[in-house]
């Protein structure tokens, strides 16, 4: 018999329509205002937090609609904003030194259906606020790091296997460089760095007369480096993500030096920039008091020591050794001094960093210790007549800009260990940010802000609410014409159409994929051309029936004569998608995701669903004639 | 409802010359204004600021412009955006510390209302404070939409972009030749080229901004005009085998008129979409629906005019479309 579907067909059919029902269903409920906790500097929450967390809650009066907690943290519901606002800041003051806390509004998505792992639809930053940042790695910078290390390295290697050298410095153009007393010292040298420093490739050099070893980072370490400041960078950067408090962030590796940080709801990007972009770091050293000040600044600097300015712009010798740095410290706090009022960090040193500090401030009781504040800036080169300097590869040429600048330079009155105090801060702003730097862990490398998108929460709502109403208006006005122009037939394309809509929802809740409001104009155009296959089956059956064939047999040729027309005009659609998927960045790819989505959807609505409607209606009668 | 009758037997092919002369008109003024006059590019291409704000109440252009020149924003284009209370601010690429300007522009713009960002709840509007005074209240200026582009983002993004153009035609170049035959490959990608120059010519004419939406259209239009081409095309190749007496240009004219139908009725279902997109959609998607309206047009019009003729020019034949070679099948007769 024509035109009748088997059983399973339909089987198929319903199961579809019963998942894209389930599935597109969270979307419906809305959100509650609710609050995210993580565990602060990738602690783990486990139960006893969970306890803690309900114990404050309850002391404070207030009950959450639902907590939950996973993986990525505890997630608490609130019936208001109010009581929101008031849970954030009873557990801000009981927990915050071990959570971070976010606002952050949660969906109300039912038990039943979040036991399927149904999820409304994941909103990109256009539709929902907040920043995008789009970060470059400052590879180069973390290679020269690496070499004002090895600087050290090899000094104490050569002290160490009694080879004689001269000097040891770092080329401002790249490089180590050593020299030798003599050639046979020279080929000591050699031999030593070889065996002891594998990283490095050295070549000998005579420059007027004198026995010169140059030494480079082999091609090998260079990758490491790079690997390993991009990671320590990503660490680094979610951290202090985390100390901003924001809910669901994302810190994502881009390309081999690129990394994408998403704040959603952030507002202030100006302190978000701050705290992420800063490359502080703190060195401590010893001050120089044995060399005469002005005689080093009349320009003879004693080897082994370096002239810095103060806050207040004077200047001091400090002996250029790092006793320890930013990365030994494991907490630093702000707080009012009790005796000064002035604002200060407390520092706490990790076990390596407090060793040190116990043996070199209990050597040098007595002596100033300088706190060295170390701040990298990137600034675009211009030339004389203002346009940005380009290299020969057209890109602009960056300068760095590094800033120094000696905190305070306190007397050592005791030994030290664990724990000591940095004064000298020009404000309680400035200790609270130099704290969550000095937390959050250094950069590897400095970061440029190579492209930054922010939406305003306004701007978001108002795109929602204009993509909402541009699906809905595009998908009457589709209804209208089908109906209208096709009847019947019109009428059952309608209902794929529907489906179809409902299936796109269905499968982005799923994938949790990013819809973003070129997204939205993807499934309105998808809208728009879904109804083509339709158009393609009906125009084809018109002409069966005109050509003076039975309206069974033209609804079975109809269907069948267009089936490869279908396939045909959407895989090149596909094609165009995919290529738009690779090449896009965010907002864009979110175009090319619907839209790919679309057209496999409309495929199965429109061939299957359509038909199986059709088979229903006229399938297995005699029919004289048909409404289309 | 039926329109255009039951039957329609225009010969669509014999106005071929006449077409080309059209499209050959259209393409010279495409390509002269993209030499001449380029495209306006959008930030996303040359890099670049741009701040979009809101004020609480109308504000005058001259007024903000001069609160930017203080803080040495002589450059800044400053626009209403919709109303007299949105402003759009453009800053062009280069100056320093890059990442900061949006920063400094918000400062200067809130510094002639004395206010001063807070902490401001997620979703809501955003909280200021005066000077002297703890107590916050929303800002008067709101900011919308910060768009900053680094110069380097923007080369890679005009080189991607135009890769990806040139991937997309070879991609479906490949598909059609597999599908179909080389000289419809190669007239469908004549048909698609068609619809790029035109609709970046329309771009370069009117100097409408081009941004990074506008050509993810241009994309999606490749794909749609493809998409009307591949339909056409199916149905040449299937009369070519029904239809044994008839010469290869009498095939095309009946092929696109047999399509006509639905070629008429996708693109009028289309741009009922893309014209709600174009009213309701907002500020940012109507870059975007503007490229897809020409787009959805020109290709229409080119799978009918452009498409089939090309591939007459290219001197198909019979033989080229049989499955297997049969006997007696008429000799080629094509021009």
């Amino acid at each position: 018999m024509l035109n009748q579907y088997p059983w399973w067909k339909y089987a198929i059919i319903s199961v579809v329509l019963v998942f894209g029902i389930m599935y597109a269903l969270p979307n419906m409920f809305g959100d509650d205002p609710g609050i995210q906790l993580r565990g602060a500097r990738g602690l783990r929450l486990d139960t006893a937090s969970f306890e803690r967390v309900q114990t404050v809650l309850k002391d404070n009066a207030l009950t959450p609609l639902s907590s939950t907690m996973d993986e990525q943290g505890m997630k608490l519901r609130f019936a208001d904003t109010e009581s929101q606002l008031k849970a954030r800041d009873a557990l801000q003051k009981e927990l915050g030194q071990s959570f971070t806390v976010a606002l952050n509004l949660l969906p109300a998505t039912p038990k039943w259906l979040e036991s399927l792992g149904a999820a409304p639809m994941y909103l990109g930053l256009d539709l929902r606020g907040g920043v995008h940042f789009l970060m470059e790695v400052d590879l180069d910078s973390a290679t020269r790091r690496a070499e004002e290390r090895y600087v050290d390295d090899v000094r104490s290697t050569l002290r160490g296997e009694k080879v004689r050298y001269t000097t040891v410095q770092r080329r401002a153009r790249g490089g180590i460089e050593i020299k030798f007393r003599n050639d046979g010292e020279r080929q000591k040298g050699v031999d030593v760095i070889d065996r002891e420093l594998s990283g490095l490739t050295v070549r000998e050099e005579d420059r007027g007369g004198e026995p010169y070893l140059v030494a480079r980072i082999g091609d090998q370490e260079r990758q490491e480096i790079a690997t390993f400041a991009l990671e320590q960078n990503i660490t680094a950067l979610r951290n202090r993500v985390d100390e901003l408090g924001v809910a669901e962030p994302v810190v994502q590796r881009q390309g081999d030096r690129r990394i994408v940080v998403q704040l959603p709801g952030v507002q202030d990007t100006a302190r978000a920039k701050r705290i992420l972009g800063r490359t502080a770091t703190l060195e401590v050293m010893l001050v120089d008091e044995e060399h005469d000040l002005q005689a080093a600044l009349d320009g003879s600097v004693p080897p082994g020591s370096k002239i810095f300015r103060t806050r207040d712009n004077a200047p001091i010798l400090v002996k250029n050794r790092v006793i320890y740095s930013g990365d030994n410290i494991i907490d630093a706090a702000a707080s009012l001094d009790t005796q000064t009022g002035g604002p200060i960090v407390s520092i706490t040193l990790d076990s390596r960093g407090a060793a040190i500090n116990q043996r070199v401030t209990g050597e040098n009781i007595g002596r100033r210790m300088a706190v060295l504040y170390i701040e990298i800036r990137t600034e675009i080169e211009k030339d004389e007549a203002g346009n940005i300097a380009l290299d020969s590869d057209g890109n602009a040429v960056r300068s760095k800009q590094r800033i120094e600048e000696v905190i305070t330079a306190p007397v050592i009155r005791d030994q030290l260990g664990k724990r000591f105090q940095i004064e000298g801060l020009e404000s309680v702003n400035e200790a609270r940010d130099l704290a969550l730097l000095l937390r959050a862990g250094a950069l590897a490398a400095p970061v440029d802000i190579i492209e930054e998108r922010t939406v305003g929460p306004s701007l978001g709502q108002e795109n929602i609410t204009q993509g909402f109403r541009s699906v809905i208006i595009g998908f009457i006005l589709v209804l209208v014409f089908m109906v209208f122009y096709y009847r019947l037939f019109g009428a059952v394309a309608n209902l794929a159409l529907a489906l179809n809509l409902v299936l796109i929802v269905a499968v982005l809740s799923l994938f949790q994929a990013t819809l973003t409001l070129p997204g939205v104009a993807g499934i309105v155009l998808t809208v728009g051309m879904a109804v083509d296959a339709n158009v393609l089956i009906f125009e084809r059956i018109r002409e069966e029936l005109r050509n003076g064939n039975s309206p069974q047999a033209s609804i079975h040729v109809g269907y069948d004569r267009a089936l490869s027309t279908i396939v045909d005009a959407n895989i090149t659609t596909l094609i165009a998608a995919v290529v738009l998927f690779n090449f896009g960045t965010g907002p864009i790819k979110g175009f090319a995701i619907t839209l790919s989505i679309g057209i496999v959807t409309s495929m199965f609505t429109a061939i299957m669903g359509t038909r199986g409607v059709i088979n229903l209606i006229y399938g297995g009668k005699r029919v004289q004639s048909l409404a289309i | 409802m039926e329109f255009l009758g039951s039957d329609t037997r225009f010969d669509f092919l014999s106005h071929r010359r006449r077409a080309w002369i059209v499209s050959g008109a259209l393409i010279v003024v495409a390509i002269v204004s993209l030499v001449v006059r380029g495209l306006s590019f959008g930030i996303d291409f040359t890099g670049g600021t741009l701040v979009e704000v809101a004020y609480s109440e109308t504000v005058d252009v001259g007024d903000v412009r001069s609160a930017l020149e203080r803080a040495e924003f002589g450059d800044a284009l400053v626009q209403y955006f919709g109303t007299a209370r949105d402003v759009m601010i453009r800053l062009p690429a280069g100056t320093d510390q890059a990442a900061e300007v949006s920063i400094r522009v918000m400062a200067a713009l809130r510094s002639p209302f004395d206010e001063t960002l807070v902490d401001s709840p997620q979703g809501g509007s955003q909280q200021c404070v005066a000077t002297g005074n703890p107590e916050s209240r929303d800002c008067r200026v709101q900011m919308r939409r910060v768009e900053f582009v680094g110069p380097q983002v923007g080369e890679e993004l005009t080189e991607q972009g135009g890769l990806a153009m040139i991937y997309a035609l070879i991609g479906i170049l490949i598909y059609v030749a597999w599908r179909f035959e080389w000289r419809f490959a190669v007239g469908s990608v004549l048909a698609l080229v068609h619809d790029v120059l035109i609709t970046l010519g329309f771009f370069s004419v009117t100097q409408l901004e081009f941004s990074l939406a506008v050509l993810a259209a241009v994309l999606a239009v490749i794909g749609y005009s493809l998409n009307d081409t591949i339909v056409v095309f199916d149905r040449v190749r299937e009369n070519f085998r029904k239809m044994r007496r008839d010469s290869p240009i009498e095939i095309m004219n009946v092929s696109v008129n047999h399509t006509l139908r639905r070629t008429v009725l996708t693109s009028v279902t289309t741009l009922l979409v893309v014209a709600t997109l174009l009213v309701v959609g907002g500020d940012v998607i109507r870059g975007f629906a503007t490229a897809l309206m020409v787009g959805v047009i020109v290709g229409t019009y080119s799978s009918i005019f452009i498409a089939s003729p090309s591939v007459l020019l290219l001197g198909i034949s019979r033989e080229d479309m049989m499955p297997v070679k049969k006997e007696g099948a008429e000799l080629d007769t094509s021009p």
